[in-house]
């Protein structure tokens, strides 16, 4: 008896603290529920607006979002969020998101925001882990070097400079660390190829939005027989070089 | 103030540093220390919940019950660091992005289960409280030094981004050694903590022994009154 008594009462004593404590994370939580929310949605926009500047769209951004089918040209394995920019229903330029797979320590996840004739809006370092003082110069607060990505497109350099100067492309390198902006500067040039498959889809506009829901469908499948033309061809521009 | 709350402020100061001393706590410590502003904001977060635990254990201790009073003392510990996470989420949040995973692992951080389970378990609340202020402090201050150290030696900068914890009119803090300086990467990855800390170590305990010297030189009498506060 005495035994059961001392069992229960220490049981109830764990359960009365576990009780207190999950009601003081509880009540903080509901008190920054919505000031954490906000500034994670104030951080996504200020990295979008770093590509995109806010003065070019007239849309609530962060709205606008829409979900792209995971792909090999971008590195995804699952749904992920990308966003367009428009001026008077026009879409002006899209902004999805990007993984190169290669970098030197893990792989780099980038944004990437292309303008609607196929130029480079900007592209954006979201989550490294590269090396402290070597390969994090792609961080746009380390050097200007992922700022030299806008302007560019597939054309502009052609197809076989979309790469790190040691190899024979157009972009810089780091002292002492090429793997780095070699997966990145590969990252972005699939990207492009992956925008130029997929314009319809990227770029469609709020007039079309409304009326077409059935042609979706369509779109897809079309883009998805012209993604895996360009999947091929860049294949073959690797063996290439 | 009595001898005893001196004793406490030593303690916690230096003579049972919890990084010096104790060696507690140092994933997170070698982990963060690359800056100035980022050993402070974990050193701070470590601090308030070293003496909100200390406080609250305190307060409970003579309700508890022997066989369930670890996981009592984890359950506190673990809801305060939550609660701190959720409320640097909301206010600071650029400086917890740079934190991250390193703040809800302070629960980990077995120097407040120590303080809970040797200190303030059998101690009375204020004497609890100040000495888990005291042991914050000893580590807060080995993390800014050591922050310190290998902000200056790898980047040459001290008290970059002050703006992520006191706000825009922050960034003005920063110092910079020129611009010419090169950098010296080791300082700024994991070894450069490891050599950091160890000259910490050094540094103490050179510091110690030279005062141990003086004072049976100097004042050799004194010695006796002084053992039972420094044991």
């Amino acid at each position: 008896m005495n035994i059961h008594k001392q069992v229960t009462t220490t049981a109830l004593l764990l359960m009365l603290f576990a009780t207190i404590g999950a009601a003081l994370v509880g009540f903080i939580y509901d008190h920054t529920y919505e000031t954490i929310k906000q500034n994670e949605r104030q951080a996504l926009l200020n990295q979008l607006n770093n590509i995109v500047p806010a003065s070019h769209y007239d849309n609530a951004l962060l709205e606008d979002s829409f979900e792209l089918a995971p792909d090999p040209l971008l590195g995804t394995t699952e749904p992920i969020a990308a966003y367009r920019a428009k001026k008077q229903g026009e879409t002006i330029a899209v902004i999805f998101p990007a993984i190169a797979p290669n970098g030197y320590n893990g792989s780099i996840h980038l944004l990437v925001g292309i303008y609607r004739d196929g130029t480079v809006a900007g592209v954006r370092v979201i989550r490294h882990r590269e090396t402290p003082g070597l390969g994090d110069a792609i961080e746009a607060s380390r050097s200007d070097w992922i700022t030299h990505f806008a302007g560019k497109s597939l054309g502009q350099p052609p197809g076989k400079q979309w790469k790190v100067k040691r190899d024979g492309g157009q972009f810089d390198q780091f002292t002492g660390a090429t793997i780095t902006p070699r997966a990145v500067v590969k990252s972005v040039h699939s990207a492009l190829l992956y925008f130029a498959a997929n314009k319809k889809i990227l770029l469609k506009d709020e007039v079309v939005d409304k009326g077409a829901k059935d042609e979706k469908d369509v779109d897809a499948k079309d883009s998805h027989e012209e993604q895996k033309d360009a999947g091929s061809s860049s294949n073959t521009d690797e063996s290439g070089s | 103030m009595n001898i005893e709350q001196q004793t406490i402020i030593k303690n916690g100061l230096w003579t049972n540093n919890v990084a010096l001393v104790q060696l507690l706590g140092l994933c997170p410590l070698l982990a963060v220390t690359s800056t100035f502003i980022n050993g402070l904001g974990l050193g701070v977060a470590t601090l308030i919940t070293l003496v909100l635990s200390n406080t609250f254990v305190s307060i409970i201790r003579h309700w508890t019950r022997p066989e369930v009073r670890i996981p009592i003392f984890i359950l506190i510990i673990a809801s305060i660091v939550t609660a701190i996470e959720l409320a640097m989420n909301a206010w600071f949040y650029e400086l917890f992005m740079i934190l991250g995973i390193f703040i809800p692992l302070i629960v980990t951080n077995c120097s407040i289960l120590a303080r809970a389970e040797s200190f303030a378990s059998r101690n009375p609340v204020l004497d609890s409280a100040l000495d888990g202020f005291m042991m914050g402090m000893g580590f807060l201050l080995v993390l800014i030094l050591l922050g310190g150290l290998r902000e200056v030696i790898g980047q040459g900068t001290l008290f970059s981004n002050a703006n992520l914890m006191f706000g825009p009119g922050a960034s003005a803090f920063e110092l910079s050694l020129g611009d010419d300086y090169p950098g010296f990467l080791i300082a700024i990855l994991p070894p450069g903590a490891f050599i950091g800390l160890g000259l910490l170590i050094a540094g103490k305990n050179s510091i110690e022994r030279y005062r141990s010297k003086k004072v049976i030189l100097v004042s050799a009498p004194t010695r006796p009154a002084e053992a039972p506060a420094s044991s």
